[in-house]
């Protein structure tokens, strides 16, 4: 089975929209996982109905028992977050303001702290109207992705694929480069990296291409709307091809794309004439990627 | 009055509104624009003016004092953040995962990882005219914005007391980062656009901001793309639709040329009066 | 010399797990005695950010001075992993634990940065 994850350096390049014309031209012959939580979309386009839903726990938070607390005040002299406050005689804890650092619960002189999980969100396998299943999270309020989230999508996206015998694993990526990216790439056997030609877009692309390559994941990239700046374009092309990432395509810009979106399609299904060619040859060159 | 302008997703025209919202108090209102979208802080590419402070702004991390060190191994564990690792003899901290806690520091038997000061970012703090404008900008690599995005707000705290109007630019998203930003606004104005992804993103902003508490409004960017089914779940849900601003291509293209947008187009300037105007009867 | 795999299971059939911080499994092969070992690294399932690090404490604990894996560590763990007297291998992804062995001792695996 081979896992291709989508990724661009930040918001904005069309990688959803990417991934899930990819998945409507692989048909059935894939899982797709969803790991960009903090902003899961591809559930506009997929109308998954879940089928298995998980609680997921990440984190604590200090949480004080009134019974044992004598109001001494050291851990709220203590919390560098000024989340612990006195209220009738003994002290509480805001949980909004509370960062699960711990360091209350350790300096407690009567044990009065506990550090319970925290239910931070859901992990959901669904089936999709497209012929394939849709692994993703919701994560609640403040919650912030996290490696372990990305893991667990990803894990059980692995899963699936191989209890049903699928040939592919598609992730649609964290953006940024911290723990969650790092997460969605590590195990990766292509990272397609979605990008346009914009100088800000260009410098996360490098910066993206730093990470990658401690990984030494084969690496191809697509410059989507390529011609609202052919000069950027081109340099990027040049760039791809002396890093030796593959580049598979150049997207005109369009307004398919809006218009798919806001009809809760793809876009090839929105203009299938136009748009199903070009994601059927990337496709296939993924595929043949070593 | 200190009002933060929000949205569920990055490119809704957040930092537009609050450039634009906050060049227009300006004219009669002593004002202070806050640019705490500290990863990439981009509405100074509409604004210029004199410097007034720049200062850079530190975070404090601990640091293996390997000579006070008796290796009790305790360390490791009063981290929850796996920040501070034991190699055999060796300690080593690992300041990116850090959330400055000081818990490894002060439980330190040894005082053996003191805490010092590693950089941040910076804050510029520039005038233009009526306006106040502070950008606060994240050193490269660093993941967590909650850090300076308060002590930007410190630096608010400290010099704009006193002004009239005080606008902040958040991150984008509903994560810690946004909630930071907004959680001592008096007033929230969330930005989105009337499309399926920007009303499911709006939704999530929503919850956020009553979970919070907050007062807030909407303002409905880019009107024309889409359908209407974002007037729909506000009426549903009873918020305050503040303004509609239309969408077109002069106005895209004046943005993207980093041009002033109310002083060229009366739809933009009639929305925003019509925003102040609401302002003005809350406070 | 002792070598270490990243591993999604518990033998020599279990297949290299290409991930370094959030491997299932590290199995440990002392070539001296000629013993395969196995330490369950699942725990790191809990941790939400920082298992390349936690992971590398482990791999510290263990004393290998060959550690095979598939895509190789991510930036914290790298560093970490820097600081031992460790050679990393990487490209054995797919391979099960025997074959990555071999393929160590042929030659055929690239060292990582």
């Amino acid at each position: 089975m081979k896992e291709i994850v989508c990724i661009s350096g930040k918001g904005g390049t069309g990688k959803s929209s990417v991934v899930s014309a990819l998945a409507w031209i692989a048909k059935e012959n894939l899982v797709v996982a969803d790991c960009d939580v903090d902003a899961a979309d591809l559930h506009l386009i997929f109308s998954p109905e879940a089928k298995l839903s998980e609680d997921f726990y990440s984190g604590v938070k200090a949480v004080i028992d009134p019974a044992k607390c004598t109001g001494c005040g050291l851990c709220a002299e203590k919390c560098r977050f000024d989340a612990i406050n006195p209220k009738d005689g003994v002290y509480e804890v805001s949980a909004l303001d509370c960062e699960g650092c711990g360091f209350c619960y350790h300096i407690c002189p009567t044990e009065a702290i506990s550090l319970p999980q925290q239910l931070v969100g859901q992990c959901y396998t669904s089936d999709t109207r497209f012929k394939c299943s849709l692994v993703h999270a919701k994560l609640g309020i403040g919650a912030d992705n996290s490696g372990k989230l990305v893991a667990k999508v990803k894990n059980e996206a692995k899963a699936l694929a191989r209890k049903e015998g699928k040939d592919f694993l598609l992730v649609d990526g964290s953006p940024g480069i911290g723990c969650p990216v790092i997460s969605s790439l590590s195990g990766a056997d292509i990272v397609l990296m979605v990008t346009e030609p914009s100088l800000s877009a260009q410098s996360d692309l490098a910066r993206l291409w730093e990470l990658i390559q401690k990984f030494q994941i084969p690496a191809a990239c697509i410059i989507n709307k390529a011609d609202i700046n052919p000069e950027i374009s081109q340099t990027i092309s040049s760039w791809l091809k002396q890093e030796g990432i593959r580049h598979l395509a150049d997207l005109p810009y369009s307004s398919d794309f809006q218009i798919a979106i806001t009809n809760g399609q793809s876009v090839t299904e929105q203009n299938n004439a136009k748009w199903q060619p070009i994601f059927f040859n990337i496709w296939e060159s993924l595929k043949e990627i070593q | 009055m200190r009002i933060a302008i929000a949205s569920g997703k990055g490119g809704t025209g957040k930092t537009t509104l609050a450039v634009n919202l906050a060049l227009k108090l300006a004219e009669n209102h002593s004002t202070a624009l806050m640019d705490l979208d500290v990863e990439e802080p981009n509405s100074g590419i509409f604004l210029s003016g004199k410097d007034i402070k720049s200062q850079k702004a530190v975070r404090m991390v601990p640091q293996w004092d390997q000579k006070s060190c008796s290796l009790c191994g305790k360390c490791p564990a009063h981290c929850r953040y796996n920040a501070v690792i034991r190699l055999g003899d060796y300690i080593m901290v690992l300041p990116e995962l850090c959330h400055s806690c000081y818990a490894c520091s002060e439980l330190c038997p040894d005082n053996a990882l003191p805490m010092q000061e590693q950089s941040l970012g910076n804050i510029r703090h520039l005038r233009s005219g009526n306006l106040d404008f502070v950008e606060s900008r994240l050193d490269i690599g660093l993941e967590q914005a909650s850090p300076l995005i308060g002590q930007a707000l410190n630096y608010a705290d400290a010099h704009f007391a006193n002004h009239e109007y005080q606008i902040l630019d958040s991150p984008p998203g509903t994560s810690c980062a946004m909630i930071s930003a907004t959680k001592t606004a008096d007033f929230a104005i969330l930005i989105s656009e009337p499309t399926p992804f920007g009303l499911y993103d709006l939704s999530l902003a929503v919850e956020t901001m009553r979970h919070l508490g907050k007062p807030f409004g909407v303002v409905v960017n880019r009107w024309g793309v889409g359908n209407s089914d974002i007037l729909d779940y506000l009426e549903r849900e009873k918020i305050t639709l503040l303004a509609k601003i239309p969408h077109s291509r002069e106005i895209a293209k004046s943005y993207s040329k980093g041009e002033v947008l109310y002083r060229s187009y009366r739809e933009i300037d009639e929305a925003l009066s019509k925003i102040i105007g609401h302002l003005e009867d809350i406070s | 010399m002792k070598i270490a795999f990243t591993a999604s299971g518990e033998d020599w059939d279990a297949t290299i797990d290409p991930r370094f911080g959030r491997t299932d499994y590290i199995l440990v092969y002392d070539e001296d005695t000629d013993t395969l070992s196995c330490t369950d690294n699942r725990d790191i399932q809990q941790v939400a950010h920082g298992a390349g690090p936690k992971t590398s404490q482990l791999i510290f604990d263990l004393a290998p001075q060959i550690l095979i894996t598939g895509n190789g560590p991510g930036g914290n763990a790298a560093a970490i992993l820097s600081k031992m007297n460790l050679k990393i291998y990487v490209g054995a992804g797919g391979m099960n634990i025997r074959e990555a062995y071999q393929a160590f001792k042929n030659n055929q695996l690239k060292q990582g940065v």
